[in-house]
């Protein structure tokens, strides 16, 4: 059993990020940057399912600049068995990863790919589900609860109003959720560890051809800043005289 | 330019109309579960009778089969939606806008990204387009009475099987992206019977709709589908009441767009007090009592 799972460098999303005042770009204010923590997510599910069957194969792979490969080295440190940087400095938008993606699929031949729901960058949403329609293989988002056995993926995943369950054969594309795991501390031997594992670089085999373009980035619209009242009457009587309450 | 929005039940009819009316452009609707009467604007309404919404990868290959003709397919940001249109945005070649908050012309969109920390105004470089619209930051549509109507099959090829389905029981209350007032409550709540009694119990005096902090919901305080946030639901009532929660940023993501947002919390330093029109710096656990005593109808 092989599982990919496709891992995106993103800034700590902890950080406080800002518009330039210009528009043109993002001020990170410095900050580092980690593994997204969906996909960290979607490492910690794969290493898991290798601890209970030690014929699980792990392939982590990253598509950007020679930086991405800090966040290799960390999906090795996790237990990944080997990794793979696509390395590119060019723009890549969801369906250019998505079809990038889909052609390592084809090579690798894993029997899951397994990724975060959404990077917390971009909060596009879009990648896995792009990757699972571009290979026509089927697909569960939002996993909270995932079992992989006799060639089939039962997952469990939320839904707007709660949870439902869905079966499929493999191969498949499956997207993680906060609930499925709580991803672990990397010990330091795990560190060393990794230092010896394949982390292979290549060129892409797909150009980006960029569906989307992002032209500018501002600020949000701030709020006239509010008060403080002093008892439960006084909110009472602001709320009526703003007509949110009756 | 013609748009097909679709809509994943009646409920969503209006919503997605208020998007049809800022593209400015004639819009059919796709409804694919239920029926409706008014189509709010939609010069055709196109029935497509599912008894329940099919899996993404056949629902994908359904809605592309009906979209031919049309220069943008767009459905109300939800998890279902966001599930499924990325496929019929692969299927139709689509540049795709997820999350979109403002239409600046045909091909020019705004969404926020980062948590909400940014706003990015995207172009769409390909022919159509495919997107997810947050439909609270849009203006509400007028109902235009009876719509014309025509059934459509939408065949829907699945690989997957749906063993199961459960949707919590929301005891009534409304659905909360929908929901004109929500109560929030985070961690200090203790536990399930004390966050239903108090965040459900305010939520109830006032017809509102319970929302929670991932802290809340992590700690089994509060159901999952109640997590408002960057990875939760996104809501912007006319009220949001957030009782005994900090304010992380991941927090405000999903609720900063409310109207009027009132604070509850022992800690007069929180970060929700920043974004609060109202402030209450008292204990939950008397405030929120005084409340329903005083709200209730």
């Amino acid at each position: 059993m092989k599982i990919m799972v496709p891992i995106k460098r993103v800034v700590d999303p902890y950080a406080k990020v800002k518009a330039l005042p210009d528009g043109t770009g993002l001020d990170t204010g410095g900050a580092k940057f980690e593994i997204n923590p969906f996909d960290e997510i979607a490492l910690e599910e794969a290493v898991r399912k290798r601890e209970a069957d030690p014929s699980v194969q792990i392939v982590a792979v990253s598509i950007g600049s020679s930086s991405c490969e800090d966040q290799l080295r960390k999906a090795l440190a996790m237990g990944a068995d080997e990794a793979i940087l696509i390395e590119s400095d060019a723009e890549w938008d969801s369906p250019s990863v998505a079809a990038e993606l889909a052609a390592l699929a084809k090579e690798l031949a894993p029997d899951l790919v397994l990724m975060g729901k959404q990077a917390t960058d971009d909060d596009n949403n879009q990648a896995a589900q792009m990757l699972a329609a571009l290979l026509d293989w089927p697909q569960a988002t939002f996993a909270s609860k995932l079992d992989l056995a006799g060639g089939r993926a039962t997952v469990a995943r939320e839904t707007d109003t709660g949870e439902e369950v869905l079966e499929m054969a493999l191969p498949c594309v499956v997207t993680t959720d906060l609930r499925l795991n709580e991803p672990r501390y990397i010990a330091l031997p795990g560190i060393i560890k990794a230092r010896s594992k394949p982390l292979a670089k290549r060129p892409p085999t797909t150009e980006p051809r960029l569906r989307t373009r992002t032209v500018r980035l501002d600020a949000p619209p701030t709020r006239p800043p509010g008060r403080k009242v002093g008892s439960v009457d006084e909110l009472v009587s602001e709320l009526k005289a703003r007509g949110v309450v009756a | 330019m013609k748009a097909l929005l679709i809509a994943f039940d009646p409920s969503e009819l209006e919503p997605l109309a208020r998007f049809g009316a800022a593209l400015g452009a004639p819009f059919d609707v796709l409804l694919l579960t239920g029926s409706a009467d008014d189509g709010y604007g939609a010069s055709e309404m196109l029935l497509a009778g599912l008894a329940t919404v099919p899996p993404a990868d056949g629902l994908a290959k359904g809605i592309a089969s009906v979209a031919e003709g049309y220069t943008h397919v767009a459905a109300a940001a939800s998890m279902r939606s966001k599930d499924v249109m990325p496929r019929v945005a692969v299927l139709l070649d689509a540049g795709m806008v997820t999350d979109a908050i403002a239409v600046l012309d045909g091909k020019t969109f705004q969404r926020p990204i980062v948590a909400g920390s940014v706003i990015a105004t995207v172009t769409v470089e390909t022919e159509r387009v495919a997107l997810t619209v947050r439909t609270s930051a849009f203006d509400p549509a007028t109902p235009t009475g009876s719509a014309n109507k025509r059934s459509v099959a939408l065949y829907c090829p699945t690989a997957v099987a749906r063993t199961s389905a459960e949707s919590q029981a929301s005891g009534g209350r409304p659905d909360l992206t929908q929901a004109k007032v929500v109560v929030s409550g985070g961690r200090p709540l203790k536990d399930a019977g004390t966050f239903e009694k108090l965040i459900g119990g305010l939520a109830d005096a006032l017809g509102g709709g319970v929302g929670a902090t991932r802290a809340a919901v992590d700690s089994g305080i509060a159901p999952n589908e109640a997590q408002v946030g960057q990875t939760g639901k996104i809501v912007a009532p006319e009220l949001y009441i957030a009782a005994g929660v900090s304010g992380s940023t991941q927090h405000l993501a999903g609720m900063k767009d409310s109207k009027c947002i009132v604070a509850i919390n022992t800690d007069g330093d929180a970060p929700i007090f920043e974004v609060a029109d109202f402030g209450l710096v008292e204990d939950l656990y008397t405030a929120i009592p005084a409340l329903m005593e005083r709200l209730r109808p």
